[in-house]
């Protein structure tokens, strides 16, 4: 990253903040929205943890303890999912961490459409209080609540499937986050090709800013089309369309295939911001330069572009041909190379640099092994001959949740220990962060590693009940799950402990390793910044 | 400030471009999702993509060695909302490829009212679509039965000889033409139609 030469210091009357309504409910300030959206996050994340915790309780022991209603277990799962995805990575990656450091990296005062931003926070809170709504009505017959899974699939979501409204309550949802994501979108993608400081080209921009550049890109081009085939869904279920029911010429198989049109960069959405946030800790805490910053750059962009023609290694199941079944596997194997970039890259940062093992680097280092471990699963999954024993086993679940539940939510807690001294000027006692960190580490294993073997010995997703022979490991993992959770717990304390403290962040608090614009502003930030933007003078970009 | 004031005019401008250009890529991407069925339809009937029936002429008498017969069995089935007896003739036959051949297929409206349905139609396994060609065929129309009516529909097709140099399929012994009858209103198969009024989720 180069260097702000020029800066001119803050006047204090600059720091003019509004009342709490007008600060908080009608913000238009790039940081507190950023700071509305972690905390939306971490709350709907808690909803979300409550239901993956029910889930685990259930699959503890065979037989029904918790759920006498198998499809309110299915309504659990499909919460669980939906507000994972929507409701917690994407508003803490995206919306919180990209709201806060994009503007402050590229040296930039604010977002392009301040007021935008705040529509976007706002349609996402809408989205969630209607997905909570959803559970609380009818979805299939006798049973509250939408059980669809979170790729809500037809037959299973239309009016034969789920007669009761709450598929429709989960659709408006998915409709409203969708609108204020790609509302977001449209904001990040103007305010870095346009606002970035004077001196700053797109190839001195920090990896961060580019993560969120080619994020945004995918979401612009994935999210309409969910929002049109759950259109067509709802049309469907409510007024007699047939697009996805075959007796009237439609095809249930489209809509999976409109679905993992977005659903596939929507995976890439979740992590590439996630690969932002990971080489700034890392090139911080080796005080190196991130090895390969184009390259770097370059595999996301790879990355998103070839995630946009992959979809089907999800559907290898619904009879595709063979000739399309070898592509799409080619197709995703490919998507192995620009991520090896990356894996590589990082480990080359590290390679001879000055190490710091902060509790922020404690989650970095800890993401590249488990997302390594979550991405070989994926290269196996991506063979459609072994995908087709495979296929909605618990062998995906380990899968998914190695690079998302390990993956994504590392770095969102990897980024809470890097980032906080900076958003609050409270400083989180770092063995509070590793201990958060050893706790989530050893828990998520055994959380998930033991879904390896239930899953390849034909354990499939998505049931409430099991045989006796699952019985073992599934008792393991949920043992892993209180172990997760304490670690939250240890994470709440942390944060409480920071605020209580007297001692206050310096502007830089990790050293020379941490080159980018943000740390050569206060602790926190002030509320308006760069009224003068700052000059980047040329230095090799890193 | 006049330099200042012409970089924000430019600013501003760059603004705009990005996005419209943004607005258009989000119009463009919903609009492709929204015409996807209608596209999807289109493609199935012109490449035999997912079991989809090929419509075309006879084909071309050849003077070559009859090749080995396909054996093309008959599904039939009728939609819960219709009271009708759909029947084929045979069972299956044995159909020659590049030869036409003819079947009939028995209907009877066995409700007290008179009704229209539509049948639809696909073959197994899906990748005989392309070589499957409906000359003629009832699917391709509605039909309006009155109460005890039967009534015998043909049709007529052929297998396309190409299928016995595809590589994956080629020496399939048999395959399966799968009919379903629906209630019809307008042409188009609609599931509810039987019914009288149709009650909404709200």
């Amino acid at each position: 990253m180069a260097t702000a030469a020029a800066h001119a210091g803050h006047d204090a009357h600059d720091d003019h903040k509004p009342s709490f309504f007008s600060r908080w409910f009608l913000s238009t300030n790039h940081k507190d929205i950023g700071t509305l959206y972690l905390v939306f996050a971490f709350m709907a994340g808690t909803i979300g943890a409550f239901l993956s915790f029910g889930i685990r309780m259930e699959m503890e022991e065979p037989g029904l303890q918790y759920f006498s209603n198998p499809a309110t277990y299915n309504v659990f799962v499909t919460g669980h999912g939906l507000i994972m995805v929507f409701f917690m990575v994407m508003p803490a990656l995206i919306g919180g961490f990209g709201n806060w450091f994009v503007p402050l990296m590229i040296g930039a005062p604010d977002m392009a459409f301040p007021r935008m931003n705040n529509i976007s926070f706002w349609l996402t809170v809408s989205g969630f209080a209607c997905l909570v709504c959803s559970l609380f009505v009818e979805g299939s017959p006798g049973a509250q609540g939408a059980g669809t899974g979170w790729t809500v699939y037809p037959p299973l979501s239309s009016a034969t499937g789920h007669p009761g409204p709450a598929v429709d309550f989960a659709i408006f949802s998915l409709h409203l986050a969708g609108a204020g994501s790609i509302l977001g979108a449209i904001n990040f993608i103007t305010t870095i090709l346009n606002m970035r400081a004077p001196g700053m080209t797109l190839h001195k921009m920090p990896l961060f800013a580019w993560a969120e550049l080619v994020t945004a890109f995918l979401l612009l081009l994935s999210l309409p089309v969910l929002a049109g085939a759950i259109t067509m869904l709802l049309t469907d279920r409510n007024f007699g369309t047939t697009f996805f029911a075959p007796e009237g010429g439609g095809d249930p198989v489209l809509y999976q295939h409109l679905f993992w049109f977005f659903g596939h960069p929507e995976v890439y959405v979740m992590i590439l911001p996630a690969f932002g946030i990971v080489s700034h800790i890392i090139a911080t805490f080796s005080k190196k330069p991130v090895f390969g910053y184009l390259a770097m750059a370059y595999a996301m962009v790879a990355i998103g572009v070839v995630g946009f023609v992959v979809w089907a290694h999800h559907m290898y199941t619904v009879g595709l041909s063979l000739q399309t079944q070898s592509y799409f596997v080619f197709a995703t194997m490919v998507i192995a190379v620009p991520t090896g970039v990356k894996i590589f890259s990082w480990i080359a940062t590290m390679w001879g640099g000055s190490i710091r093992f902060t509790a922020a680097m404690h989650w970095a280092v800890g993401f590249i092994f488990l997302f390594t471990v979550g991405g070989v699963t994926g290269v196996v999954l991506a063979n459609s001959a072994v995908d087709k024993y495979l296929h909605d086993t618990y062998y995906v679940v380990a899968h998914f949740h190695y690079v998302l539940s390990l993956g994504a939510v590392f770095i969102i807690f990897a980024g809470v220990y890097y980032w906080f001294p900076k958003m609050t000027g409270h400083i989180i006692p770092e063995w509070a962060g590793k201990l958060h960190f050893w706790l989530a580490f050893i828990g998520a294993n055994i959380l998930f590693f033991p879904m390896h073997f239930l899953g390849l010995a034909g354990m499939p997703r998505r049931y409430a009940d099991y045989p006796e022979a699952f019985a073992g490991w599934h008792k393991v993992a949920t043992l892993g799950g209180h172990v997760f959770a304490l670690g939250m717990v240890v994470f709440v304390i942390g944060i409480v402990l920071a605020f209580r403290s007297k001692t206050r962040a310096a502007d830089n608090p990790w050293g020379e390793g941490a080159t980018t614009l943000e740390w050569t502003l206060s602790s926190p930030p002030p509320f308006h910044q760069f009224e003068t933007l700052p000059k980047i003078v040329d230095e090799p970009a890193h | 400030m006049v330099q200042g004031s012409e970089r924000q005019i430019q600013a501003a401008r760059g603004v705009r471009r990005t996005v419209a250009a943004c607005a258009g890529v989000v119009l463009a991407m919903g609009g492709l999702a929204l015409a996807s069925a209608p596209l999807y339809d289109m493609f199935c009937k012109a490449t035999g993509f997912n079991g989809t029936p090929l419509v075309g002429a006879a084909p071309a008498a050849t003077d070559g060695e009859a090749l080995a017969p396909v054996t093309v069995r008959f599904d039939t089935n009728v939609s819960k909302n219709l009271s009708w007896r759909f029947r084929p003739e045979q069972a299956s036959v044995e159909a020659v490829p590049g030869r036409t051949a003819t079947v009939f297929f028995k209907v009877t409206n066995t409700g007290k009212e008179p009704s229209k349905g539509i049948a639809v139609f696909n073959v197994q396994p899906d990748l005989m679509g392309s070589y499957f060609v409906k000359v003629q065929c009832f699917c391709f129309d509605e039909h309006t039965l009155q109460p005890g009516e039967s009534a015998e529909f043909p049709l007529v097709f052929y297998v396309d000889p190409a299928l016995r140099k595809d590589p994956d399929i080629g020496t399939l012994p048999e395959m399966t033409l799968s009919y379903t009858y629906f209630p019809s209103k307008n042409g188009a198969p609609v599931a509810e139609a039987a019914k009288p009024s149709k009650t909404t989720n709200f």
